[in-house]
Order: C-alpha cells, then structure tokens, then sequence
C-alpha cells in the first residue's frame, strides 16, 4: 500500500502532447477514477504510473520514491485490462499465481493467496478452467484475482468494464466497490462513464484534451464544477447551457434569457454576480432536475414560465422533456403525471438555487 | 417516401434471398467438382509410384497393364531396406533436417519475438528485409555459397566441401527467413496487453517468450516447423552441388545417383525409395495437423 503522486508529468508522441504537465497526489487506500472522452490522456496517464510508457517531462511516486526509469515489475503494481489479457494456455489458478511463481514465492503460499482471492471474487469453482471456457465477467473476476494475490501497492485499472453488457457492468461496478472496502489497496481506475467514475470514486479526477480540469469527490463535481466541460460531462442527461446577460431591474438584479424570459435572482446568487460587467455574454448552466413542473406554491428562488415542448420521454420514475429557448435546446425533469406531451404547452419551474453562471468565452464558472 | 421505399425493397429482398441460397448450391458443386479432379490429378503419381514399387524389374519392363499388378513383390522393399547405402542416405537426411529444424527454431523464435514486439529502430525495415532474403531462389545462390565455403576452407583448413554437415548450415538460408516472417504474423496476432501482463507480473522478455508467447503461438510454431523439416527434408539442389561421396549423399541425391546406372533406371527401387522418403513428412503431417489447425488463442481476451 502506498500513495502515489505525478508531478507536472507530460507525455510527447512525436509532436502530439496527449499528457500535457500533470499534478496528481493519490493518498495510500484512496479510489481515484480518471474519468474523460476517448482521447483525453487518460489512459497515458495510467499506463505511465504502471511503467508501460515512458514519461517525457516530470515525476511519478509510488510510495515516495520516484519511479521515473523503475521497469513495471519492480514497481510492485497490479494492472486490469480491457479485454483482461488473461494468459489463454494457462487455468485460473494458474493465471493468478504466474506473478508469485515468476517470484519463486513459496507454493503453500501460493496457494493459500489464490484460494483466499477466488473466494473473495467468488470463483473458486473456476479454478482449474482455461480462460476460454468463461463468460465475460467471469474473466473479469480472474483479471482481478491475479491483480489481488500480487498484494502490491496498486492497483491499476484500465477501462476493466467497457467490454460487458450494461448489466453485468453494474454487477461488476458494485464487486468492484466490495473488493476495495476489503483489501483497501491505492487504486487508480480509468474509465470514459461519468456514472462508474461518479459511482466508485472516493475522488474524481475529470480529464481533457490532456489536462485535467478538475479534482474532487463525486459531489463536489456534480455541485460545484469549476469548468463548463466538466459541468457539461458530469451528469446525466447533461446540464442545459443557456445563453444570457445580467440586468439590473428595480435595484435588483436579474437574467434575462430571451425577450420574454427574465428572473430576478435569488439574494445569496445575486451578492456573487453583482461584481460581473452587464455586457457580458454568458451562460446559465441548469441540470434537468432543476427544471420541472411548476406548482401553484414556489419556493424562494423558483421561478416558473411557459413554454411549448417538442419531444417527451417518458422513464418511468420521470419524463424527460425537451423544448427550445430561442433555439437553444433546453431539458427538464418532469414528474410523468405532470401531463406533458409532445408539442403541448407546459408551464416549467426552474430552481435558480442551483444554477450556475459560467463565462461564455472562457468557460469558467463563475 | 419511405412507405415507397420499402414496397421497393421486399420483392427485391425476396429475389436476393433465393438466387443467394442458389449461388451457394452451385459454388457447392463446382468446389467439388475441382477438389475430385485436383485430388485425383494429385493422388495419380503416388498410386503409380506404389504400383510400380510392387512390381519385379522383369514385369515393370514387360508390357502388361502398367496399372495394375500382377506378380505383387517386396523384394524392392526388403532389397532397399537391407542396404546399408540406402539407410545411410536416410540417416543422412534425418539427422540433418533434425538439426536444421531446431537451428531454424533456434534462430528464428527470438528473431520473430524480437521484431515483432520490441519496437528498435529499423525493426520494421529488418521484418522486411528477412523476408527479401527468402526470394532469391537456391539456384542463384549455391555459386556464391560454394565460393564462400571453398574460400573457409582453403582458409581455416576445416574440411566443410563433401561433408553432410555443412548442409546444417546451409539449410537455415531458406528457412531461418520463412519461418521467421510467419512467426512475425503469429506473435504479432497475440494482443498487446498479453506481454504487458505479464511484463506487470514480473516476467522478463525471455520469461514472457517462453512462458507466454511460445505456448500461445504454438500452432503457428508447429506450422514453421514442418515446414521447416519439409524444406530440409527435400532439398534436392544444394545436397547434389555440395556433397559428391556415397557415404556423404541425402536420400534424394542418393535415390537419383545410386540407383540410376549410365541409362539404365532401376525404377522398382527408386520408386520405393521414393515413397519410404515421403513417408516421415507424410507420418509428422499426419500428427501434427489437428494441433496445427487447432487455435488457442481462444480466450485470451474479448475476441
């Protein structure tokens, strides 16, 4: 067990930054999920720690000691594949055992660490099985056994979901989540789904175009995004972007959204953006869930108006409705015996408690 | 429109459907009619060979049926079996296709690792590079080869003209390339993060070579191996230039040198030298097969 930190760490292919100086400090037990598009770095960044590609600039620690030129093996980590790379000549027990054995590690011991690994994962059926003879998850599960018996300082997963069925990715995104409560080993977890990243992350750290945007507790993003790219990735359906200004309006202060459409803010949001220039172009950030169906009684900060729908879709537990504020496309989270309907007019309500403010042209939040 | 689109598309569709299944019926019947017709245009020379080993000297030069057999014979088999020069071509030939199999193996195993997987400078133009080598033809190179050996000769004083072992180096010229190129193939089917699992789990490059790639690629290996054997096995061109001496010959040099006299052919026997020299290929094909068709990659990862 060990912490881990990256320090201003680049990655140059050529002439193409994918990692471009990188700060990262992971504490010993921590769950960090890497979370962005195809393309963001990410990956890099977890097969550098792992020693699979060569860092260009900057520093890797595993547990204090720069491991910059350490080959992977003698970094003591654990890494899980995509398509879990399980060796195919070999049965479950072997393919968990071929690190200790490379280590010439005493048999009995070898043995008592595959045992206590497969019953942890539930496989010890499967042990004497060649990797073909399993489905999806199962392999999965030995990809984890063989991470799990090295006991090393961490663990090191790569996208280990992507290739499973959407309910297996749940049942394994829990086992994933168990495994850790138990061994409580440093993990670093890669993965372009905001939900696993949300879902199994004490801290998350949001990636893109080789940079990361923003560090924090699954909460904290969600709240309190720093960036438009993160507010915009972090949730889903996403969060609206609506063009808009700040008026001042009878000693008040207010938003105007289209012609029709302005509210007045709320006393706590109206001290922060009092300072903002009027000009400025800027966007109301507003997640689905804060615009619903209005009431006849609305709270302080809840503003309603009309507005005709284009499409609706009913989940269930809720109807997701879509509708244009000159031309932007707007969604909110209607409860589904609200009555809405496609092309029918409705009267919304939005919860500008949690709206955010960002900067059109920079994209901050402000 | 699309109402439209679709009233086109079902009779169409329909059409399709029944000339596809017919097409398959008569690609069916044709593919058969080529493979008897291959198969038999193959099978003749070795049934005609096997007659022929069955027959006496006096009925193969009588003028009888010379498909069939009537006064059946071992004598060419017990004949060739008891002759101390014919076994002697035969351990020749064994001993040296064993030998060059494993240089071959030897060489090309760690070459093929090495230019598939550890990406050096040059290593793509090297890749390429080995297998330019494989297309130039023997019968260009047994002049030169014949200079360079005579020249180590003259200069190291080791006798290596008219011996059966400078043949064991000779031989990996036309398979160490092959097989190298179609390893390349097989080891660079085998995902990436198969090496760098292992490489995480603490193998070296030679650990995860022996340990991960040589089993998972066995099938391919296997595939390089018989040919390899077949290559030595048959080579007819550099054993006829580089060894003269009875006792130094390959079985197919010493079938066509001993057993053809001035013009007079001994044709029951070198028919039956013939088919005892293609037995082993036939014998190891015979076992290998399944294990060279079987794949095990399977599993390795989502595929």
């Amino acid at each position: 067990m060990a912490d881990v930190a990256l320090r201003k760490v680049v990655k140059r292919y050529d002439d193409v930054e994918a990692v471009r100086g990188i700060d990262l400090d992971i504490s010993d037990h921590e769950f960090i999920v890497l979370v962005g598009p195809s393309g963001c770095g990410k990956s890099t960044t977890l097969r550098m720690i792992a020693g699979l590609e060569d860092i260009t600039d900057g520093d890797i620690m595993i547990g204090g000691d720069v491991v910059n030129d350490v080959p992977p093996k003698d970094r003591d980590i654990a890494m899980v594949f995509q398509n879990y790379a399980l060796y195919p000549h070999m049965t479950v027990a072997e393919n968990m055992s071929f690190g200790l054995r490379l280590k010439h590690y005493p048999k009995a011991e070898i043995k008592a660490r595959v045992t206590e690994a497969a019953r942890l994962l539930d496989i010890t059926d499967l042990i004497d099985r060649k990797p073909k003879q399993l489905s999806g998850g199962q392999r999965q599960r030995v990809a984890m056994g063989r991470a799990i018996v090295r006991n090393p300082k961490v663990f090191l997963f790569d996208e280990p979901l992507s290739n499973l069925d959407a309910k297996l990715r749940v049942q394994m995104r829990i086992e994933i989540k168990k495994v850790h409560q138990k061994v409580r080993t440093t993990t670093v977890y890669v993965t372009h789904d905001q939900v696993e990243a949300m879902t199994l992350a004490d801290r998350v750290v949001v990636m893109n175009k080789g940079r990361i945007e923003q560090i924090g507790t699954p909460n904290e993003l969600y709240h309190k995004p720093a960036t438009r790219f993160v507010a915009g990735f972090i949730g889903s359906p996403a969060m609206n972007f609506i063009p808009c200004r700040l008026e001042d309006f009878g000693g008040a202060l207010q938003i105007r959204l289209t012609d029709r459409i302005a509210f007045a803010l709320p006393p706590a949001r109206a001290a922060r953006y009092n300072a903002l220039p009027r000009s400025e172009k800027l966007l109301l950030g507003i997640r689905p869930e804060h615009l619903t169906e209005s009431h006849a009684h609305l709270g302080p900060g809840v503003e309603s108006f009309d507005t005709v729908l284009d499409v609706t879709e009913p989940m269930g537990m809720e109807t997701l409705v879509y509708f244009g504020l000159e031309g932007t496309p707007v969604c909110g989270r209607v409860d589904p015996n609200a009555g809405a309907a496609d092309g029918a007019p409705m009267r919304l309500a939005m919860d500008l408690n949690n709206m955010h403010l960002l900067n059109e042209a920079t994209g901050a939040v402000l | 429109m699309s109402t439209l689109s679709i009233d086109k598309a079902g009779p169409t569709r329909k059409v399709k459907l029944r000339s596809m299944s017919r097409d398959r019926t008569w690609a069916l019947r044709w593919s058969y009619f080529f493979l008897v017709l291959f198969a038999i245009f193959f099978l003749i020379p070795p049934v005609y060979m096997l007659i022929t080993s069955l027959k006496s000297s006096a009925e193969i030069s009588a003028a009888t049926n010379p498909w069939w057999v009537f006064h059946p014979t071992l004598s060419n088999y017990v004949e060739l079996l008891t002759s101390n020069q014919f076994l002697r071509f035969f351990w020749n030939s064994s001993i040296i296709s064993i030998v060059v199999v494993i240089v071959t193996m030897l060489i090309s195993i760690p070459a093929a690792f090495a230019l598939a997987r550890m990406k050096f400078w040059g290593s793509a133009t090297l890749a390429t590079g080995v297998f330019l080598t494989y297309l130039i033809p023997d019968s260009l190179l047994f002049i030169p080869l014949f200079k360079v050996l005579a020249t180590v000769q003259e200069f190291t004083g080791i006798p290596l003209l008219n011996r059966w072992y400078v043949l064991v180096f000779i031989y990996p010229t036309l398979t160490v390339p092959f097989c190298t190129w179609i390893m390349i193939g097989y080891f660079a089917s085998i995902p990436k993060e198969l090496d760098e699992a292992a490489l995480i789990d603490g193998a070296s490059w030679l650990q995860t070579l022996t340990r991960i790639f040589i089993p998972v690629a066995l099938p391919g290996l296997i595939a390089a191996t018989i040919f390899a054997f077949t290559v030595s096995w048959a080579q007819f061109l550099y054993p006829l230039v580089f060894t003269t001496s009875i006792d130094q010959l390959v079985l197919p040099v010493g079938i066509t040198t001993t057993l053809i006299k001035g013009d007079v052919f001994n044709w029951g026997q070198i028919m039956t030298g013939a088919l005892l020299g293609a037995a082993p290929p036939l014998i190891i094909y015979a076992f290998l097969m399944d294990y060279y068709i079987a794949g095990l990659t399977a599993g390795a990862t989502k595929g």
